[in-house]
Formats: structure tokens, sequence, C-alpha cells
């Protein structure tokens, strides 16, 4: 059994099992892959888990999804319903209604399964948008992550796509009223609008064709490239390896942290579980999406509380909040016998898309600007980058403006206040929000690398007055330890880059944008503390402890 | 009393006060309420119900609504509102009104039932109008099916597909219709309270109205077959939950998995 004999001949098990195994080993590799993935290693950080989370929430979707597919019928077929639900018997409805109520009420297990679907399916999203949040506010967009930066945000709009389709498939009255709105945002294109509803709804809405095509989008094509964007996600993963948290020891060299075998995989395998378990728990015990509510889809009837599905949420907060006439000015225009309904057509697709511009286009505009070309594998704390995160925090809050809208008729009746003044307020808040919250960020950004660099200094502060001799009061400064002051200090503060002549010796217009976006990204800037720095409030403080003097003021506060 | 002195300083002596504390008071406002419930047990009119009305309304009423209901600029004419509209603004607690708003809040009833017929006997004696529904029509056995569809086509813009309410314009909502009485589901639809629009006998005929009446009873009996209903309010309370509690829990899971245990 010595390790030179294994060298030489080859390896001939001893066991039923070993033979077996080896047989199999021996034409697929299975131990070479698992000594490579064995030993990868990943950094150890509750806020990179989001992306798992996701991941288990898109399984959970397809296991559930396909139990959910043996029962349902997407015909629009017209039936009678004879299912055990009172309130509904005989009344007239599509065959696909009938079928979701039948899963509901008469399939055994399968208002959990529905339950656990559709809660898995905003919990996908959501840890979806969390674990983008969380990239984005660290860098871990930069070199060499920018393409995977896209692929992940192409998985959040197919996350969204995969939603909206199963949301309508149920045919019930709430679905019926959001593709009514989806039909009236295509209709409002210029020119093709109208041709593409009735393309896609085979006639005027609602047809009799637009449950079966969202279903075979939503089994069928969705998944399928959410499936293979997922794998190019995770094999970019692998090629870029993990980012890490700054921490002593780690740069943009090495990786540290735990290897994938044992503990790891069994983390990530018990937090499958986890989630699943959490899901399931949530579709026992919390309803969601009760279809028997609404009633069958008829276009007559709007209900109250009628919203999208969170993640739509925005685009119908947006439609929600435009008015469709200010003062004399109407944004129904006519022009040549054809109608621009501006007021339709703005909320719908301008938010939409300057959100998904800028978020694909970020990685390079930071990239421009900072004419940064090296790779990053040691992440951003968010007060580090004050204009990132505060452009981030920006978009956030005007994404959450339009959110909020969404729930308008709730937050009236919720805060007993009148549904015009959250309009008004929110529509005074969407241009003003991002505003706000970008000067309120930065300045709470910076105000904490002040922090930061003054603890560096000067240490904590540990609650113990001490009067000296001559009477005066000074609080005692703890210093820190090197591991954690390496955390406050070891961070890059780039500064502003000036506008350079090119080879020509020119400098260009676009080279003046650039230096003018530079100045206003790094012009306000803390630098972290410099050895020279430290060296010097570290003499003063051994200084402290030994003497008093006038100088004491300057470490007392 | 020696006992009771010592073990006044005892650990659970504090709860043990607040119990009964809790105890008294929770039990002398049931007495009080059940006292004010006393149902009456006919909806026909006497002559002294009627005197008896009047000098309620003086009372109470005239402030705004002027002496003998004939309107003010606070208040509008009561003449041929019909005893329906008594019954139902005065039983649910909404008349008299609590404070000028964009509409009238409901709260705990101020006049028992005796007084509520008492109020509801003059003003129907005022001029005709929709009367106090019939038994019959409350009974809650009508088609919840035929209900259900006249709900959703009638009702359901403004109280929301599952009643669970909804917001109007400029502070006006339509109220969450889970524990109203059929009797005041039914006036409402006759007498148009608040911002709600009429529904006459020629637009939703009594049966119709049963009807509905019965599909709001069987929704409110059933309760939520899915689990807690999260107010029935639809897509923004359940992603409010996600977001709140779902990925709650997970973010806790996910700190609990990488934390160090040395």
């Amino acid at each position: 059994m010595s390790a030179s004999s294994t060298a030489e001949a080859p390896f001939v098990p001893k066991t039923k099992v070993g033979s077996f195994t080896n047989f199999v080993d021996e034409r697929v590799g299975g131990s070479g892959i698992l000594r490579e993935f064995g030993r990868k290693v990943f950094p150890d950080h509750w806020s990179f888990m989001f992306g798992e989370v996701a991941l288990y929430s898109f399984v959970i979707l397809l296991m559930s999804g396909t139990f959910l597919t043996f029962f349902f019928d997407p015909s629009m077929a017209e039936t009678h319903y004879q299912g055990s639900y009172t309130p509904l018997y005989n009344v007239e409805m599509s065959v696909a209604y009938s079928s979701s109520l039948n899963i509901s009420f008469d399939v055994r297990g399968g208002l959990f399964m529905r339950q656990v679907h559709h809660w898995a399916a905003l919990l996908f999203v959501a840890s979806l948008g969390v674990h983008m949040l969380r990239v984005f506010f660290t860098g871990a967009f930069r070199k060499p992550r920018e393409m995977n930066w896209v692929v992940g945000g192409v998985l959040l709009i197919l996350a969204m796509a995969a939603g909206f389709t199963g949301y309508s498939l149920p045919d019930d009255l709430l679905s019926g009223n959001g593709l009514r709105i989806i039909d009236g945002v295509i209709k409002s294109i210029p020119v093709i609008g109208t041709y593409t509803s009735f393309f896609l709804f085979g006639g005027e809405f609602p047809g009799t064709a637009i449950i079966g095509r969202l279903y075979v989008l939503h089994i069928l094509l969705v998944p399928a490239l959410i499936l293979l964007m997922i794998v190019i996600h995770l094999f970019m993963v692998v090629v870029h390896k993990h980012t890490q948290y700054p921490g002593p020891g780690r740069n943009d060299g090495n990786v540290v942290g735990y290897p994938l075998g044992p503990v790891y995989a069994a983390k990530a395998g018990g937090f499958f579980f986890i989630v699943f378990g959490v899901l399931a728990l949530m579709a026992a015990a919390f309803t969601i999406n009760p279809i028997w509510n609404y009633g069958p889809y008829d276009p007559s009837p709007v209900s109250a509380g009628t919203q999208p599905d969170w993640y739509i949420g925005f685009v119908d907060g947006a439609l929600r909040l435009m008015p469709g006439v200010i003062n004399d000015f109407h944004f129904e225009w006519v022009i040549f016998g054809r109608t621009l309904t501006l007021n339709v057509l703005l909320p719908a697709l301008v938010p939409a898309g300057i959100i998904f511009t800028v978020l694909f286009m970020y990685p390079w505009i930071e990239r421009w600007v900072t004419k940064d070309n090296r790779e990053h594998h040691v992440l951003d704390r968010p007060r580090n980058a004050p204009t990132r995160t505060a452009i981030g925090v920006a978009g956030f809050t005007w994404y959450c403006v339009m959110w909020a809208a969404a729930g308008s008729d709730l937050i009236a009746t919720h805060f007993h206040v009148s549904l015009n003044d959250v309009t008004y307020w929110l529509r005074t808040l969407f241009f003003i929000g991002p505003v706000i919250a970008f000067i309120v960020t930065k300045r709470i950004a910076l105000a904490l690398q002040r922090k930061d660099r003054e603890i560096a200094l000067h240490g904590r502060e540990t609650g113990r007055i001490v009067r000296l001799p001559h009477g005066e009061f000074i609080e005692v400064h703890a210093p820190l330890d090197e591991y954690k002051r390496y955390k406050l200090v070891g961070f890059e503060s780039p500064a502003p880059i000036p506008a350079q002549p090119n080879e020509h010796g020119v400098v260009t217009g676009k080279e003046k944008r650039r230096a003018a976006l530079s100045r206003w990204f790094f012009e306000d800037r803390v630098a972290p503390a410099t050895p020279a720095e430290l060296e010097a409030a570290h003499a003063h403080g051994h200084h402290e402890a030994i003497a008093a003097g006038e100088d004491q003021k300057s470490l007392s506060h | 009393m020696k006992a009771l002195s010592q073990k006044r300083r005892h650990p659970l002596a504090a709860i043990a006060l607040l119990l009964m504390g809790l105890l008294l008071t929770g039990g002398l406002y049931a007495v009080a309420t059940t006292v004010n419930q006393a149902k009456a047990d006919t909806t026909s009119f006497s002559a002294s119900d009627v005197e008896e009305g009047g000098k309620l309304f003086a009372a109470n009423c005239a402030t705004c609504h002027g002496m003998g209901a004939s309107g003010t600029q606070d208040g509008p004419s009561l003449v041929g509102v019909g005893a329906a509209a008594v019954d139902f603004q005065v039983g649910t607690g909404r008349m008299p009104m609590q404070m000028s708003g964009p509409q009238a809040q409901q709260k705990p009833a101020q006049f028992n039932a005796e007084q509520t017929k008492q109020l509801a006997a003059y003003v129907a004696s005022l001029g005709a109008g929709p009367a106090i529904p019939e038994e019959h029509l409350l009974d809650g056995k009508g088609d919840a099916a035929n209900g259900g569809e006249l709900f959703r086509v009638n009702c359901a813009m403004c109280h929301n597909a599952a009643a669970a309410g909804g917001a109007l314009t400029r502070g006006k909502f339509a109220p969450a219709l889970a524990g109203v009485s059929a009797e005041h589901i039914y006036e409402a639809m006759v007498t148009g309270p608040q911002n709600m629009p009429v529904f006459s006998d020629s637009n939703v005929t009594p049966e119709d109205k049963r009807d509905i009446i019965t599909f709001l009873k069987t929704i409110e009996a059933n309760g939520s077959p899915g689990g807690a209903d999260l107010g029935a309010l639809g897509p923004v309370s359940e992603g409010l939950f996600v977001w709140v509690a779902g990925l709650g829990v997970i973010i806790a899971f996910t700190i609990w998995l990488t934390s160090r245990t040395s």
C-alpha cells in the first residue's frame, strides 16, 4: 500500500464496491474532477450566499413546476367549473382556470405545490436582486467579472419574464388584468404596437391563444435560457475564482477561505434543504395568489388591489405615477390619424430602460472613468467607494419610489391618507428622491471613512475617563490590533485623473468629459491613513501613556 | 390578610395584579357592550317608536341635519332616505359622525338596537324610502356562485375581489366587508352610503342581493384554504412578506452558516 507501488502498478480494487467505482472512475474521471473542485477555495461571508439562494430557489421551481405541469391544462376553451369550491360552482370559465382550481382544491398536495412554486418564484427574483446589489456595492463587477455581471443582468430579466409568464397562466381575474396592462403597453408602441399585440394574442385581446403560448414560454424557452445562463454564470465563477472581502493576508493574487470539500460542500448542500424548508414552511402556513378569490377572467371587471408580483411592481408603479394631462398639456397625441399615447409609452418603457441600460453599462463606465485595467479580486467596502455607493443607492431609491407607487392604494388605505397625496408625494420623490439619496449616501460614506481613519490613527474609545494631575479629564483610547487596523487602512482611494493628451498630443473632448466625470467621482475623498501617519500617531499614543502635556488635548477628542 | 401582605413582594405579584385588573375591566366592558347590543325583535314601527325617535333625533342629529331632518349646510336632508339608511348609518356607528372628513368613519355604535329602531321609525315617517330588508333576503342561503359573479362585476373594483377593501380618491375608501352583518350589506346596496352608488332593485334584484350576501358570507365562513391570508391584499402583501419574513429568515441562516465556531 505504499505510494510507490500504486504509482507503478495499476490500481486493483479489493472490494466489489471498489471495483464498481473504479470502473466508473476510469471512464468519466470523477476523481480528477473531485480533486480539482474539492480543493476550490471559497471565502466565507453571509453576503456571498444570495446567489446560492437564487440557484436553490430555481431548483425548487423546476421540481414544483414539473409537478404542476402534470395537472395544468393551458387551454382557453370554455367550461363550467364542476370542482369542490362552491362559490365558483358551475361558473363559466376557461379550462386553464378550472384546472388551476382543481390543482388547488382537488389534487392531493396541489395547493401546497402551487404555493411552494409561487413563493419560490418570489424568493428567486428577490435573492437575485439582493445578490446583484451585493455585487454592485462591493465592486465585484470589476475586471475580470464585467461579462459575468452582464450574464447576471440577463438572468434578472429572464427571471422577471419567467415570473410574469407564470403569473398569467391561471387565467384568473388578477392575471388577466395584468395581461391587459401588458397589452396596453404593447399597443402604445408607435407603428408596430397594434400588430405586435394582434400577433401575440392571435387577434384581439384576450383571444383564445395567449395562455397556451405563455405556457410554452414559461415551461420551455425561458427556463432553458435561465439554465443556460446559470451554467455560463457558474462556469465564469469557477474561472475567475470567488472575490473576497479585504483583510490581512488577502490580496488580488490569492483566495482565502475554506476548500469546497468536505465542510463547505456539506454546508452548501445543507443550505439547499434550509431554503427548501423555509419555502415549504411559507407555502404551508401562508397563502399566496388565492386564485379562487379573483374568479375567472372577464375583461370588464377590474378588482381593487390589482397589482403584479413584486418584481414587475416598479413598472406598474411608474404607470400609476404618470399624469395623463399636466395643466393643458396632453400626453396623448394624434399624428396622421394615429394615436400616440405617451402617458403609457413613457412610464412603461423609459424607467425600466434607463435602469437596465445603466445596470449593463456600469462596469464599463467606471472602467472608463478610472482608467483602471487591473484585475480586482479583493472587494471594496461600500464606504470606500463613496460615489459608486451613492450612485447605487440613488438608483435603488428611484426603483423603490416606483415600487412603492405600485402599492399606492394600499399605502392610502392602511395609513389613512389621501390616495392623491400619496401620488403627488411619490411624483415629487421620483425626481428628487434619487438626488437626496445620492447626497446623503455620499456624505455618510465619507463620514464613515473619516471615522475609520480616526480609529486607525488614534484607537477606539474605551469609555474610561482619566483625570490628569493638573485636573484635566481625558478619555483613554485603546490602540487597535494590527488585524483590525488592516481593514481600516488597506484600501485603494483613487484620486481624480486629469485629462491627458493622446498620442498626437491632443486632449480630446471625450477625454475632457472623462476627466470631468473622474473629478465628480473622486474629488471628495478621504485617503486611508498612511504608514507614516500611523507611525506618527503610534508614537503619539505611547507618549500619551507615559506623560501628560498640552498636546493631550488633541487626543481627547 | 397576613398571608396576602407576605406575598405582595412575590415576583409574580405584579403579573397577578395586572391579570386581575385586565379581567375586571374586560369583564365590565363585555357586560356593558352586550347590554348595548340588545337586539330589537321586530322591524315594524309603532307610534311610540316614531315619537321617541323624534326626541332622539332632536337631541343628537338635528345640529347638522336640521329640525325635522330638513337639512342644513352641514348635513343633508333626510326626508325620504328611508329606515334602511338610518339603520345602516347609526347601526354601524357612522352616525352620529365622529368628525368631518372625506367620509364618515365606522366606530362602535352609539345607540343600542332599540334606539336605532326608534330613529329609523322617525326618519321613515318623514317620507317614503328604502325599508329595512326582510329576513328571508338576509339568510345567506342564496346562490353563492351567482353572487360571486355579481360581486366581481359590480363591487370588486372598489371593495377588492376578496372583499378586503380598497382606496378611492382623496382619502375616501371602500371598507373591507368581513364582519359586516347581512342586514347592513343589504342596506348599503339599497341606500348607497358615503361614496357608494345605489344598487336599486331594478339594477340588482333583491334575490341577486341575497346571492351577493350569500357569496360574502360563504367566503367569510370558508376562511383562507391556503393558510394565513396576509390581509387578502394580493401581490403587495405577498411581496412584502417574502422580502421581510422569507428573505429575513434566509439571511439569519446564512449568518449562522458562515459564523465561525471557534
